[in-house]
């Protein structure tokens, strides 16, 4: 009664997926959604905080944010009201490596779309009342950021596991960095990072993929910047000596947020694979793996548990988080420690293996049903250097996986002495109180 | 009717709707219950939800753990939501594997256990929920505002129900509230995707067909009634930000009046998404963004109606500029309340809402969740056919309807302002 799944004309792959080097760098990937009637539009180009100074820092994604502000020949009122007459949208955001952008539109409007992209890319001037506009929002934000929980647990985090390295640092600056970002440090930035370069756009919707491939060269074709310098080096990362423990109390608080982890593989790691399997039986499998049975389950402590693995060029942060009363922050972190103690030194099991496996496989038409989750998936490909018959191959990698292998990565990266401990929130008294640094 | 579309209600009650999609080889099912915060009454705030996480917690056929495990395992996701009238449960699945959920939600219609070893865990896990939301201020502000709209009307809580009752609800209250609501004739099971309608039909009717039906329960909640003056909530609390959130009364989502509304919103605070997929559109042309953030009165302005069974709430939330004043920005907003009331929209803010609506849409319509979420939302206040009309009905709207649901609806003595204040501006970080 019903179609197969894992079609393999599900999967983008090398038949489908069009793949364009323009002159001037620019890497176009585009495919064809023919059911859609809209299109994404996601992308990124080097010019993330990687290149910003501690005193400024903030200025890479400052400037990211503020691309939208006014063009040479467009305002802002211009720009947004191009977009939203289409209801279109189109979004900036600085990372650690790069900028980035998402954007959609009904597919007749892809043209305006790109146009728009393409102008506040090149040309925009940063008008100064709208920096100083921008800017009371982003310490507004950071204003909320420091009041709430999630956000502090992990900065602290980043802070312990990443000290002297651009992971440790919060992209966004912090509100002494964000003040004193001038507007000639947006241009500057402008002028030295935003190029051709290194940029990658993906196209996935209701369109010919040589018809965005041409839209994209029309729009961008002629962009040169002779000035573009080259992303850093990142600086080796330095492993924990010790445990590190911060707990950060804070007013009008209820339950207190955990943050417990290091830094995992890089995704160019061949312990990448085997960690991210072995992460989803630690703290993501059905209702959130081990962690998710002994604390939620078992002891009933936290509405959500979990544990994440970055996916990032360096190494990504590997952590367990949590969300718990007061009273049981001692508890909670002991049966964290001691579940990540247990999956560093037993294998898992041969039957939680083939769980995640089959998940993992079964799941990816899943996240292919819409065209950003596409446009993402190209994006990552192209970013990681993985090939686009990757998805091809994929379930016979996550079948390749051993108890063995995931026992070799998680040991390596995780040890429980050399671990960051982080608690933020409403916390018990007799908590021993070591309020965190930041800015 | 339309190919590929069924609808149909069988003979203990319980609608089903399907829809044919074939854009990707997966099936989405959701199984829908007539229940939410709206059907608690003081005492048992937050059973709905309650029930909705005991509903994981198995069956005699399927104990505790085996279906998430066998879902997981398939490829598949479930999990489900509690809203203000309804509470749903949804998995999206490749489409050879959705017999297992249908399987279990036959099952769990009527067979969930509710042991009182889980509802002792599960009363952590939700106090915890809860707690999670009290760490965040807007929660706290938005709690205290709806309870002011709402003195009388059951949508005075928050679906998470109230912590004195979390402490205290039974195992006895919550299986009571399971039973008189989860019931055939108080559902509806709508699922979309790769499958052939009439065999998923067959398939539907041996599972879910010899669920007996009881007398369904009979809403007995109160009108709210007119206020005579508008209410203001100050609350206080660490950080460096004020923010405001600001309450009008709405339309229920079956009202006439609901359509010149959502355009009202739209050309107010820019395009609410009233799906639960794909985001929404930015609102810096809006007329709030305009007044507000354009003259540096506010940092930021978003607001947006629901689609429910009783009149809720327009709601706008207002974070103000550092060294503004929380009149400054009423006073503004007020200015262009008054303008809509006095002067018809233009035709090109109109067909702005429209072509924004009409973009939404197409952007939820990639993802056949999105699909089978609609078939079965729209019946929880309406029917599907709210969800066939929508973007005529939308495009029907004209200057005037505007302006007259402006007049009756954006009145002050019918408002509730909450505002939340920093008391501390020293002591926070430098």
């Amino acid at each position: 009664m019903a179609e197969p799944a894992n079609n393999l004309s599900v999967f983008p792959g090398p038949e489908d997926v069009l793949r364009r080097e323009l002159p001037n760098g620019i890497v176009v990937l585009a495919r064809a959604n023919l059911f859609s009637p809209s299109v994404a539009v996601s992308g990124y180009l080097p010019a993330g905080s990687i290149f910003d100074r501690d005193e400024k820092l903030g200025t890479a994604d400052f400037t990211a944010s503020c691309l939208k502000r006014g063009t040479r020949t467009r305002s802002f009122q211009q720009i947004h009201q191009q977009l939203e007459s289409i209801g279109a949208g189109l979004g900036f955001s600085g990372g650690t490596h790069s900028a980035e952008f998402t954007g959609r539109s009904l597919a007749e409007d892809l043209p305006m779309l790109l146009s728009l992209l393409a102008d506040t890319l090149r040309f925009p001037v940063f008008p100064a009342r709208q920096v100083e506009r921008h800017r009371a929002s982003v310490l507004t934000s950071l204003d909320f950021q420091w009041q709430d929980s999630q956000d502090r647990a992990g900065m602290a985090f980043d802070e312990l596991v990443y000290p002297a390295h651009p992971y440790g640092r919060p992209d966004e600056g912090y509100r002494d960095t964000v003040k004193r970002i001038r507007r000639r440090d947006l241009l500057q930035f402008h002028r030295k990072h935003y190029g051709p370069k290194g940029m990658v756009i993906s196209i996935i919707g209701g369109i010919d993929p040589e018809k965005a491939v041409s839209l994209v060269e029309a729009a961008l074709g002629e962009w040169r910047n002779p000035q573009q310098a080259a992303p850093p080096d990142l600086p080796e990362w330095q492993p924990l000596r010790q445990r590190e423990d911060r707990r950060i109390p804070m007013e009008g608080k209820s339950q207190a947020d955990l943050v417990i982890g290091t830094a995992g593989p890089p995704r160019s790691s061949d312990d990448f694979i085997p960690a991210a399997v072995g992460n989803q039986i630690l703290g993501n499998f059905g209702m959130m793996g081990r962690l998710g049975e002994k604390l939620r389950e078992e002891a009933g402590l936290a509405y959500y548990v979990y544990s994440g693995l970055g996916t990032s060029v360096g190494p990504g942060a590997w952590f367990a988080a949590a969300g718990v009363a007061p009273k049981d922050v001692d508890q909670a972190i002991e049966i964290i420690l001691s579940e990540i103690q247990r999956f560093v030194t037993e294998p898992v099991s041969f039957e939680e293996l083939a769980d995640v496996q089959a998940n993992l496989i079964g799941s990816q038409p899943l996240h292919l049903e819409s065209n950003l989750g596409v446009a993402s998936l190209l994006l990552h490909l192209e970013r990681h250097q993985l090939g686009l018959d990757y998805m091809q191959g994929y379930a016979d990698l996550i079948n390749s996986v051993t108890p063995e292998m995931i026992l070799s990565s998680a040991s390596h990266y995780l040890q429980v002495d050399r671990l960051a401990v982080v608690a933020a929130g409403r916390l018990e008294q007799d908590s021993p109180r070591e309020e965190g640094g930041g800015d | 009717m339309n190919e590929g579309f069924i609808r149909k209600t069988l003979e203990n009650g319980l609608l089903v709707s399907l829809k044919e999609i074939r854009t990707a080889p997966i099936a989405s099912a959701w199984m829908w219950y007539r229940v939410g915060s709206r059907n608690e009454i003081p005492g048992i705030t937050g059973a709905s939800h309650w029930v909705e996480h005991m509903q994981f917690k198995g069956t005699a056929a399927y104990p505790n753990g085996v279906l998430d495990r066998a879902i997981s395992r398939l490829g598949g996701y479930w999990n489900a939501m509690t809203h203000l009238d309804w509470t749903t449960y949804f998995s999206t699945m490749p489409a050879e594997h959705i017999d297992l959920i249908l399987k279990l939600e036959a099952d769990r219609l009527h067979g969930s256990l509710f042991t009182e070893e889980h509802v002792a865990s599960e009363r952590t896990v939700i106090i915890s929920e809860r707690q999670g939301h009290e760490n965040n201020p807007g929660f706290l502000l938005g709690e205290a505002v709806q309870a002011a709209a709402f003195r009388v009307h059951s949508y005075h809580h928050h679906v998470i129900g109230d912590m004195t009752d979390l402490e205290r609800l039974t195992r006895e209250d919550l299986y009571y509230h399971y039973q008189t609501h989860y019931q055939p004739g108080n559902a509806v099971l709508a699922v979309a995707g790769a499958f052939e309608p009439e065999s998923m039909l067959e398939k539907i009717e041996e599972l879910f067909g010899r669920i007996p039906g009881h007398e369904l329960p009979v809403f007995s909640g109160r009108e709210e009634p007119l206020r005579v003056g508008e209410y203001r909530i100050e609350m206080e609390g660490p950080g460096d930000s004020t923010f405001i959130d600001l309450v009008y009364p709405a339309p229920r989502g079956a009202d006439e009046d609901f359509f010149p509304y959502l355009v009202l919103d739209s050309l107010l605070t820019g395009a609410s998404n009233l799906n639960l997929f794909g985001g929404g559109i930015s609102n810096k042309t809006s007329r709030l963004y305009q007044a507000l953030v354009e003259r540096e009165i506010a940092v930021s302005v978003s607001g947006g109606i629901q689609v429910t069974i009783d009149p809720f709430l327009y709601q706008i939330s207002i974070t103000i500029h550092p060294g503004r004043k929380v009149s400054e920005a009423v006073q503004a907003l007020e200015e262009e309340v008054e303008r809509l009331k006095s002067e018809p929209p233009p035709d090109t803010e109109l067909e702005r809402a429209v072509k924004q609506a009409r973009a939404l849409f197409a952007y939820g319509s990639e993802s056949i969740s999105f699909q089978a979420f609609w078939l079965g939302f729209a019946e929880m206040f309406d029917t599907y056919d709210w969800f066939e009309t929508y973007l005529d009905r939308l495009a029907a709207v004209t200057p005037e309807d505007v302006q007259r649901v402006a007049q009756e609806y954006l009145v002050r003595q019918q408002r509730v302002l909450g505002v939340f204040r920093p008391y501390d501006r020293e002591a926070a970080h430098g």
